[in-house]
């Protein structure tokens, strides 16, 4: 299952990897693979930009405009004039984040 | 009662000295102080099967076995916001007769995310750090950054956990990683973050191969089964949501030149209130069972698509949608596929593949439509009335 074609704020410098492989370790969505000693990207339309390898980057090699891709998130922002929150009220909310 | 023998009193900030018993029965021996705080005041849970006294206080052991009733707690957490307070204590925790050597895993306090890692960790000899998330599982609480460094540097560092093991090394869920940085804990902590499997049943087979996951089990699934199991908190906010929308038709219906008759609006109102509930089951369960088999890749337009089906063969095979009124048919063709839609929409959240950047993009051509299309929906429906009151 992918979703959106070409929508992910994933971005990666390959002049920074030092090729630890952590990325690929913790994407659930194997974006990542090994090649020749670095990482590389394969289908970006599989990344749902929690944010893992980005984190687990110690070089700065990747950039990901983390967050979590829920409707009632970011209507709650919309709404709230804020970034798009994961507080579903605690007594209402749909699965979301919770 | 068990005593920890193989902790080396001499590496440990203070000799073993018995330790007070946490909250079970307390110790012949006791009198030490424990240096960890005891976060059951008022008894042990009945999964803590016994406690392990070390150096460093004592450690209460769970049970690997799931008893009925918890299964049952699952459940309901599953299908209500009982899940809201299904929580633990943070803190340390033991499975089997670890000592030094043993793995310590790391988890959230949501009940069911340690529930799943005890049981799976079922014959083994491991310490288990269950962290501070606010009762929330650990991948959704690793993306609110709950479950995070700060958090689990925090707790390896109060709980002394360096005291209790001679390796360096915590395994930490894989799902966690979006809220933890391996390189910051391993600087603050001195311990290396290995990312265990996605999933904690993986656990056995990655520890039988040298703490190595296979892509597959690095990978997140979304089955069938897995789908289904999210709908029922799909389905729930909706319903209590629905008496309103019941009301609002109730009104539509029973408006008349001569005050509001409920005979009238009963009659009438029947059909929407039954496409409501369709468009419900449609978009909050359908879509989401029915996900990879809809075609698009916009949750929005699935929702919509399917919900569109739905009440085309409503209209054509249904009696009760078989309307008179021309503009009760519009009404039920505009308002219920895009209901559907923006109920499948939601699930995006529950899903594990959207992402931040695709749900605004949906939300910013889907919003306007969904209200443009609630607006032509009551035009319909006064047109109707206008009709039906002969005033044009």
């Amino acid at each position: 299952m992918k979703y959106l074609k070409e929508t992910a704020t994933l971005t990666y410098s390959p002049e920074k990897c030092t090729g630890c492989g952590r990325c690929v370790e913790v994407c659930p969505h194997n974006v990542f693979s090994m090649s020749s000693g670095k990482a590389v990207i394969g289908d970006r339309d599989r990344c749902m930009e929690c944010g893992a390898c980005a984190k687990n980057c110690d070089f700065g090699a990747i950039y990901v405009d983390a967050g979590v891709g829920c409707a009632a998130a970011v209507i709650n922002g919309i709404l709230r004039g804020t970034e798009p929150s994961c507080d579903c009220g605690g007594t209402s909310g749909s699965a979301c984040c919770c | 009662m068990k005593i920890l023998n193989t902790i080396d009193p001499a590496q440990s900030l203070k000799p073993l000295q018995g330790g007070g018993a946490c909250c079970g029965p307390v110790l012949s021996m006791s009198g030490g102080a424990a240096m960890r705080s005891c976060p059951y005041k008022g008894g042990y849970p009945e999964w803590v099967t016994d406690e392990i006294t070390t150096a460093e206080g004592p450690v209460p052991v769970a049970a690997t076995v799931l008893t009925t009733a918890e299964k049952f707690a699952h459940l309901r957490a599953r299908l209500t916001n009982f899940r809201m307070r299904f929580s633990i204590e943070p803190g340390l925790y033991a499975v089997g007769s670890p000592d030094r050597s043993s793995d310590i895993f790391i988890s959230a306090n949501y009940t069911m995310s340690f529930d799943i890692l005890r049981a799976s960790l079922h014959g083994m000899n491991a310490w288990i750090l269950v962290i501070d998330t606010g009762g929330i599982n650990v991948w959704c609480a690793a993306g609110k950054g709950t479950f995070g460094t700060e958090e689990l540097v925090k707790r390896i560092n109060g709980e002394r956990i360096a005291m209790l093991v001679n390796h360096r090394k915590i395994i930490v869920p894989q799902l966690g990683a979006p809220g933890v940085s391996a390189g910051q804990v391993k600087k603050r902590t001195g311990f290396r973050v290995l990312y265990g499997p996605v999933r904690a049943e993986d656990i056995p087979t990655y520890i039988e191969n040298g703490y190595t996951a296979s892509p597959a089990m690095r990978r997140i699934r979304f089955t069938m089964k897995d789908r289904l199991v999210l709908t029922p908190m799909e389905l729930n906010p909706a319903m209590k949501k629905l008496p309103y929308l019941i009301f609002a038709v109730l009104l539509v219906f029973g408006l008349k030149p001569e005050g509001i008759m409920f005979r009238d609006a009963a009659a009438g109102a029947a059909p929407f209130a039954a496409g409501a509930v369709g468009a419900l089951i449609t978009g909050a369960f359908l879509t989401p069972v029915l996900l990879p088999f809809i075609p698009f890749r916009s949750f929005a337009l699935k929702g919509w698509l399917l919900g569109m089906a739905v009440f085309l063969l409503m209209i054509t095979h249904v009696p009760l949608f078989m309307f008179e009124s021309n503009y009760l048919t519009a009404v039920t063709l505009v308002f219920f596929p895009l209901l559907s839609s923006y109920l499948a929409l939601q699930f995006t959240g529950a899903s594990t593949y959207t992402n931040l950047s695709g749900v605004k993009k949906e939300l910013k051509y889907g919003l306007p439509v969904y209200i443009g299309g609630t607006v032509i929906s009551f035009l319909l429906l006064a047109a109707y009335k206008i009709h039906e009151w002969g005033i044009l």
